[in-house]
């Protein structure tokens, strides 16, 4: 069907090479044929997308961005929109998982060293897609307008404050007033809608990206010959939809018995300007950013400090110098990695209680061995750390793998 | 093989957890040292269903007892319906109240008994007169409440019982509050509301301090969430789809790639 020889395909294919292109890009797509599961990642994080944006733009067909109706809105949806529970579960929690399925993309990448040469470019894409991410859900949590919503929002716009000279007038801006008020909401509902958009752009670059350096994979060594690599089709399609069943359950078992988990319950009490809540927490996914911006004493240092703790990642192909890509063959890198990983919980941890007692300085050691981690232990390890032989090629690892997995 | 399903269940777990972790200590911390226990309701768990005599006598509570001060705005007369409540019996509950409307042809604001289509008639007119009404305090909007508290419905169970007489020796109560034990800081603006025999059951139940809590807790908790059985029943059935369309792509899976062994 996608090489047509005759008939209206061949005239569309003459004028426009739709067919062939698919056939190339999601069929015959030469892949490593050693690819484990943490390699599904990447095509769950586009299908959430795509759910997160249909379920968006029913919501929004019902959706009041008012300060006084806003909160109503939600609940008529909630109550008598047909099946509106259902929708604006799914898009609730769609958010929760988007995030998982990224994080989980994103450590994969730090440790099979996904972004080395020559896929620099495939993960500062990948980067702007989490920053996007993060403002988008950020836009998304003031939508409801509850309580949760309103302080969020007044204690985020307000680390503007902290640029100096200009600060309070870039607050001022971004609200579109003195306060935050309805003009702030407007402008969030549309920017909400509008991101996701600009997200799709993005992933399509970095799908364009991954398809011109294809994929890295867990030996991290490149593909030599047809013997490395398996088409696509039907090999990771299939994986592919497998590991969409298991994502689905979860997700769904949330949605459906979980709905509010993640969420906070003051966000079911309307906005209210004259009440600030005991304790503003953000979204879970913002918690360890949360704790790298108050580990720092000056606030303009936190604000710093936060940015830097993502920026830095754009920079990370350069800190990292080590030749070999992936952690398994890398002892020391792959110890690390895991106390990295160890020490990204123990900021959540921290971002999800209050800045007081041994927080406090559990917060700042854990920001320290953050930035630690990238400035100083990553450019060591790439001039100290013995790393062991790599195999010759994917398919002589695979077969030797075979062979030893059928002996024992 | 056997080690990258390991992995990948591994991944998901991890993941799982993380969210828990994050999301528990989120809560922890704001629960403090409130004593409130769990309770045993019907509607909790997988095929959680709302006890319909539970609601029925919850709902009285709400009429007799709360409705004098809180309001439900966001629950109207002919959701009573959902919860087997007859037409007739809705009609009648929804025109014990009065609603403005209008202008009429004439321009002029009227009122009208409140039919099956308005929402729960508040008691106060504004936020101000309800204030003026109770000491300062404002009596919060109860349609969401088993949502909007940590702990939910256990919660609001352990404010309704949770009053005692006088407060412990050392604690100094702020003029106009009560003491109780289940509410943030002890100290709470309302009175202890319900007492024994505060309402005669119409069928016959006995009206003790625990039964009228936990029926309108019931209540209450339906009027957060009235999706919850059907959300339920459906997620029942979608998740066993699920299941099974991923073992059936499993083993698709494992049938594609065992050509390449």
């Amino acid at each position: 069907m996608l090489s047509p020889e005759k008939g209206i395909g061949k005239w569309i294919e003459d004028r426009l090479p739709v067919f062939s292109i698919a056939r190339h890009s999601l069929i015959d797509y030469p892949t490593p044929r050693n690819l484990n599961y943490w390699w599904n990642f990447g095509s769950l994080a586009g299908i959430t997308l795509v759910i997160m944006i249909v379920t968006g733009i029913v919501l929004a067909m019902q959706y009041t961005p008012h300060v006084d109706m806003a909160f109503n809105s939600v609940e008529r949806i909630m109550r008598d929109v047909n099946y509106g529970w259902l929708l604006r579960y799914l898009h609730m929690n769609g958010g929760t998982m988007f995030f998982i399925v990224v994080y989980i993309h994103i450590f994969r990448g730090l440790y099979y060293g996904s972004y080395k040469a020559p896929r620099e470019i495939l993960w500062w894409l990948g980067i702007v897609i989490l920053l996007l991410m993060m403002a988008t859900a950020f836009m998304g949590y003031v939508l409801p307008w509850g309580q949760m919503s309103f302080w969020g929002t007044t204690v985020i716009t307000n680390m503007f404050s902290a640029v100096p000279l200009v600060g309070e007038d870039i607050v001022t801006w971004l609200w579109g007033g003195f306060t935050v008020g309805n003009a702030t909401l407007n402008r969030f509902f549309s920017l909400h809608y509008l991101l996701p958009f600009v997200i799709v752009g993005v992933v399509l670059m970095h799908i364009w990206a991954l398809h011109t350096v294809k994929s890295n994979n867990p030996l991290g060594i490149d593909m030599k010959g047809p013997q490395d690599s398996i088409p696509f089709h039907p090999y990771y399609t299939v994986k592919d939809n497998f590991g969409l069943g298991v994502f689905f359950f979860v997700y769904l078992t949330i949605v459906f018995f979980f709905p509010n988990f993640f969420g906070e319950p003051d966000n079911y009490i309307p906005a209210n300007p004259m009440a600030t809540p005991p304790h503003i927490v953000p979204e879970w996914y913002f918690l360890p950013f949360y704790a790298i911006l108050r580990a720092v004493p000056d606030k303009l240092g936190g604000v710093i400090a936060m940015f830097a703790s993502i920026l830095i990642l754009f920079v990370l192909p350069w800190l990292d110098r080590a030749r070999v890509r992936s952690a398994r063959f890398r002892p020391i890198y792959k110890q690390f990695f895991w106390l990295f990983l160890v020490d990204c919980f123990v900021l959540g941890w921290v971002g999800a209680n209050p800045p007081e007692g041994m927080f406090v300085t559990i917060g700042q050691v854990a920001t320290i061995y953050y930035f630690a981690h990238f400035l100083i232990l990553l450019p060591l390890l790439g001039m100290f750390e013995k790393t062991r032989p790599l195999p010759e090629s994917i398919a002589a690892s695979v077969t030797s793998a075979a062979v030893t997995s059928s002996k024992g | 093989m056997k080690m990258h399903r390991f992995l990948f269940v591994a991944a998901f777990a991890a993941a799982m957890a993380a969210g828990l972790l994050f999301g528990n200590f989120g809560s922890a911390k704001a629960s403090g040292d409130l004593a409130f226990e769990h309770q045993e309701w019907t509607f909790n768990g997988i095929f959680g269903r709302f006890d319909r005599a539970a609601l029925r006598r919850g709902h009285q509570v709400y009429q007799e007892v709360c409705s004098s001060c809180h309001g439900l705005s966001l629950v109207a007369y002919r959701n009573l319906m959902d919860i087997d409540f007859s037409e007739e019996e809705a009609k009648e509950i929804a025109a014990e109240n009065e609603v403005e409307d209008g202008p009429n042809n004439e321009g002029e604001m009227f009122t009208r008994p409140a039919k099956l289509s308005d929402r729960f008639v508040a008691p106060f007119p504004n936020e101000q007169a309800a204030r003026y009404s109770n000491n300062g305090a404002y009596p919060p909007d109860l349609s969401l409440m088993v949502k909007a508290r940590k702990g939910g419905a256990d919660y609001l169970y352990g404010v309704l019982t949770g009053y005692e007489d006088e407060a412990p020796e050392g604690v100094e109560m702020m003029d106009g509050m009560y003491f109780n034990h289940s509410f943030p800081g002890h100290q709470i603006a309302m009175p202890q509301p319900i007492y024994e025999d505060s309402v005669e059951y119409e069928d016959g139940t006995p009206a003790t301090v625990a039964q009228m809590s936990k029926d309108v807790t019931t209540f209450l908790a339906w009027t957060a969430e009235p999706e919850l059985e059907e959300r339920k029943s459906l997620g029942i059935k979608v998740l066993i789809f699920v299941l099974l369309l991923t073992a059936l792509l499993y083993a698709v899976k494992r049938r594609i790639w065992s050509k390449l062994h």
